[in-house]
């Protein structure tokens, strides 16, 4: 026999009987009376910072202004045919960009997390390998909880996606929190609108 | 109100005054107590180190001396818990499972059942609260600071009525002292060091007792205490509940 | 009990050092503390546990089902899977995958699964180096030692240890102990491994079957630098570890991270769901004794388990003992109710080391019993056997007595005296009691004796 049909066939064997999922009422869950205010604390709270802009093209205005010596990457609006190449690049190629912009599909008022998909990202290393990430979001694309989250948007629609919070951290070292562990040393949210 | 008084076997053999101030403090508060002279044990010692299948002459005992009563009352929350979850009588499954439901902690049936309001004690001390995990967690004396409940206390409720006490809480309010039943020998270093930690915090409360509803988490308080030549004595509840001047 | 070295004797050894004791102790505390106010920012965090809990139930009682359906969802999306036994079976499927493929360059995020199963051992044997990316897993890898806890492996060193380490491993400088230093030089030693590597390996959070994708979480970001960048991915996955719909990781990604270190969530909660064009994704679904485990009435809400660890930092026999004087993958309470199951001689002492005073079944944000588990347990070593036998004659011996209350009360006026007939009141030297603690002053008379003088 298989050890694939071994291990189902002990598990159906000693699996107990039956029983219901819950039933998750939304009713109970908690409200914010701001939720855009709300996120923003959490974002500040794991390390990022929030920049509000009424417009995109007030945002896209002061990225012109930064400085051009840096490597950066905006994804913003980028043509099919400038995604497809970028889609393909290598980590070893990536691992000197500066800033990387991308648009949020979506963000969590309770945790401040913004989701990325696949297609948000391009490609799947960039948000991660970049040394500093920025992360566009439309305001009114922001729910209260992670529940909320997962009945706005289909986590398989693409190959890989992430609930990505504040930049990369670690505290391994005796608790002392750190950021810029591998990934982001730094996270900039622009809210749009 | 028929009570039967069930004093454990260590508080009867190394603690009488605890299990005397139990008695003349349910006398005071009108309770009819008796106390069934061939009890012994509740058998937790040894179920606790995984010998519960040698429990049953001495659950059989209980039983019988425990059968017949209203309620049934202990200082002690953690023998109390043994019994709640874990008497069986195989003859007498009925009687068993009676006296798991009428089965009492001391300052829970004053507080539930007794409704006690105005204590007439006096205890003009500094007193600290050493909370035992099993009348906490095992019998929900109180609130635990790890789940969401309302803070409360059957316990402070209690020594908040007697006068001239004051009362002081450890920094970490809930936790295990280390007695642990067996553990406290087979783990000997974690377990005294667990009661090191607990008597350091009311040493910085400044108190002059550490008072708990479990005899056997004194017991080990007092032992490190006395070690150390510390000033800080330990006093059953029961003791500071009938006490007056 | 009779192993090499105990719970109890590793414990002894890891207090003696007390300043080190104290701030293990306080570290560990702290994160709880941090787990408690998380937890109060959400008034739905009773239900919420019930509700982690009832998914977890129903998932256990339709595990089979659930699995296959994982498994046809993820292989329609490109995924390979792959059905181990036990830890031998994982290491060799895994092994298999390296050669098959020559790969050189090979990555671990942190995976708890691959400790039990031990493989860096395994591979290491067959002449092939995994690098571990966690910064606490590198540097315990770094000194040969196993993590030391399941969320902060690196627990039990002080910042002085991981400079050395450094010093010694990465030539940082000598005596600096910032932790800022020390995470930069780690992070630049591991970037050139995570822009080569040929291979990641990770573990799994959680896998939903109607999706047939799969959750990893980290903080550092390390999971997913490796994995996007290296050709294969292997995920290694307990088969406990599926849920049912991607809508019930809301509930899961909640408590998980709140229960672990207080955070909200972790930085990456990222969602794999198909290889990336050109790369190879595999998952490894493990038993290893969980379907045993599953078959114990009494024991298999065990496998309700996220490896959130809030049980760990609640834990004060773990805060003053250290991982390691569990001697097992995974630490502390769970681990103490998860290892009998895989080795009852091994692990007989880990259910014995508690108090039970049951503050990690309130942390558990899955409701595991554990201390009840630890309980139950403990009256099964010792039907099978697995404790001494001094223990067993004593235990036998107060249960005699205490059966016959003649015999109780007779010992009791002569043992007040000589307080011979507890187990932890020998009054001697010998007596583990009597070491660091006085014993109580035997009184004139028993209560009994008083309660009989009142009644004349």
């Amino acid at each position: 026999m298989s050890s694939r049909a071994e291990i189902l066939a002990k598990v159906k064997q000693n699996k107990p009987t039956l029983v219901p999922l819950p039933n998750i009422d939304f009713n109970d869950l908690i409200t914010y009376p701001d939720l855009i205010t709300q996120f923003i604390s959490v974002v500040e709270k794991i390390g990022g910072a929030v920049f509000l802009y009424p417009t995109e093209e007030d945002l896209a205005k002061n990225i012109s202004l930064e400085p051009n010596e840096t490597y950066n990457i905006n994804t913003l609006n980028m043509s099919e045919a400038e995604k497809l190449s970028l889609s393909k690049v290598h980590s070893l190629d990536l691992e000197r960009v500066h800033t990387a912009y991308f648009r949020g599909k979506l963000g969590v008022a309770e945790n401040g997390s913004i989701w990325l998909d696949e297609e948000a990202m391009v490609n799947r290393v960039l948000p991660i390998i970049c040394e500093h990430l920025v992360l566009v979001l439309d305001k009114n694309l922001i729910v209260p909880t992670m529940h909320h989250a997962y009945q706005n948007i289909d986590v398989s629609k693409t190959g890989y996606g992430t609930f990505l919070a504040g930049p990369s951290k670690t505290a391994d070292i005796e608790q002392s929190l750190v950021i810029g562990a591998h990934g982001p040393r730094s996270l900039k949210v622009c809210l749009i609108g | 109100m028929k009570v039967a008084l069930f004093v454990p076997c260590y508080i009867d053999q190394f603690y009488p005054n605890v299990g005397i101030a139990t008695y003349q403090l349910l006398k005071k508060l009108g309770c009819d107590v008796a106390f069934p002279l061939n009890q012994t044990c509740c058998g937790q010692p040894m179920a606790n180190s995984g010998f519960s299948a040698t429990t049953t002459g001495c659950d059989k005992n209980f039983v019988e001396n425990f059968k017949g009563f209203d309620y049934i009352v202990a200082p002690s929350g953690s023998c109390v818990l043994h019994i709640k979850d874990h008497l069986k009588d195989e003859q007498n499954p009925e009687e068993a499972k009676k006296i798991r439901n009428s089965i009492y902690e001391l300052t829970e049936f004053l507080v539930d059942i007794l409704k006690v309001t105005n204590l007439e004690s006096t205890f003009p001390h500094r007193v600290g609260m050493h909370i035992s995990c099993h009348g906490q967690r095992g019998l929900h004396l109180s609130s635990m600071t790890e789940t969401m409940d309302k803070p409360f206390s059957k316990p402070e409720q209690l020594l908040m009525q007697v006068k001239g006490l004051q009362l002081l809480t450890p920094e970490r309010p809930d936790e295990c002292c280390g007695f642990g039943g067996t553990f406290c020998v087979f783990e000997e270093a974690v377990s005294v060091k667990m009661g090191k930690d607990r008597v350091k915090e009311h040493e910085a409360n400044d108190v002059e007792y550490i008072t708990a509803g479990d005899v056997s988490c004194l017991m080990h308080l007092e032992g490190i205490l006395k070690r150390q030549n510390s000033r800080v004595k330990t006093i059953h509840i029961a003791e500071i509940l009938n006490h007056t001047v | 009990m009779e192993n090499l070295k105990n719970h109890a004797t590793a414990a002894e050894e890891f207090i003696k050092d007390e300043p080190r004791t104290d701030w293990h102790d306080e570290t560990l505390w702290f994160v709880r503390q941090k787990r408690d106010l998380a937890a109060h920012t959400l008034p739905e965090w009773e239900e919420l546990r019930e509700w982690g809990s009832q998914i977890k139930n129903h998932t256990l009682s339709n595990l089979d089902e659930y699995l296959e359906n994982f498994e046809t969802n993820a292989q329609a999306n490109g995924i390979k899977i792959h059905w181990a036994k036990d830890a031998e079976e994982h290491n060799q499927i895994i092994h298999k995958i390296i050669t098959d493929n020559k790969f050189e360059k090979i990555v671990k995020s942190k995976s708890m699964l691959t400790e039990e199963c031990h493989l860096n051992e395994f591979l290491i044997q067959k002449g092939i180096a995994v690098v571990d990316t966690d910064l606490g897993e590198r540097i315990v890898q770094f000194r040969n030692e196993a993590p030391s806890h399941i969320v902060l492996p690196a627990i039990h060193l002080k910042k002085q240890d991981v400079s050395e380490t450094f010093h010694k491993h990465l030539n940082t400088e000598k005596g600096n102990n910032d932790p800022q230093y020390l995470t930069e030089a780690a992070r630049q030693h591991l970037r050139n491994h995570f822009v080569e590597s040929e291979l990641a390996i990770t573990g799994v959070n959680f896998a939903v079957a109607e999706t047939g994708g799969f959750v990893v979480c980290t903080n550092e970001g390390n999971a997913d630098m490796g994995v996007n960048t290296a050709k294969i991915h292997i995920a290694c996955m307990g088969m406990e570890k599926i849920i049912p719909k991607a809508e019930h990781l809301a509930v899961f990604l909640r408590l998980l991270t709140r229960s672990a270190t207080g955070q909200p969530i972790t930085t990456y909660s990222s969602h794999f769901n198909k290889p990336r064009p050109g790369q190879e994704m595999h998952i490894v679904i493990v038993d290893n004794g969980r379907s045993r485990q599953l078959g114990r009435a009494d024991f298999r809400n065990s496998l309700k388990c996220i490896r959130c660890a809030a049980c760990f930092n609640t834990c004060p026999v773990y805060r003053r003992s250290g991982g390691h004087s569990y001697h097992t993958a995974v630490a502390g309470p769970i681990g103490s109710i998860l290892s009998p199951n895989l080795d009852m001689r091994a692990n007989a002492d880990l259910p014995f080391a508690s108090t039970l005073c049951g503050s990690c079944s309130n942390v558990c944000p899955v409701k595991i019993d554990i201390h009840e588990q630890l309980w139950k347990w403990r009256q099964v070593l010792v039907n099978e056997g697995y404790v001494t036998t001094t223990k067993k004659i004593g235990m036998g011996g107060m249960a005699m007595v205490f059966a016959h209350p003649r015999l109780y009360r007779l010992l009791g006026s002569i043992g007040r005296k000589t307080i011979k007939w507890f187990p932890f009141f020998v009054n001697n030297k010998l007596n583990p009691w009597y070491k660091q603690r006085d014993m109580p002053e035997a009184p004139k008379e028993s209560f009994r004796d008083w309660f009989k003088k009142q009644q004349k």
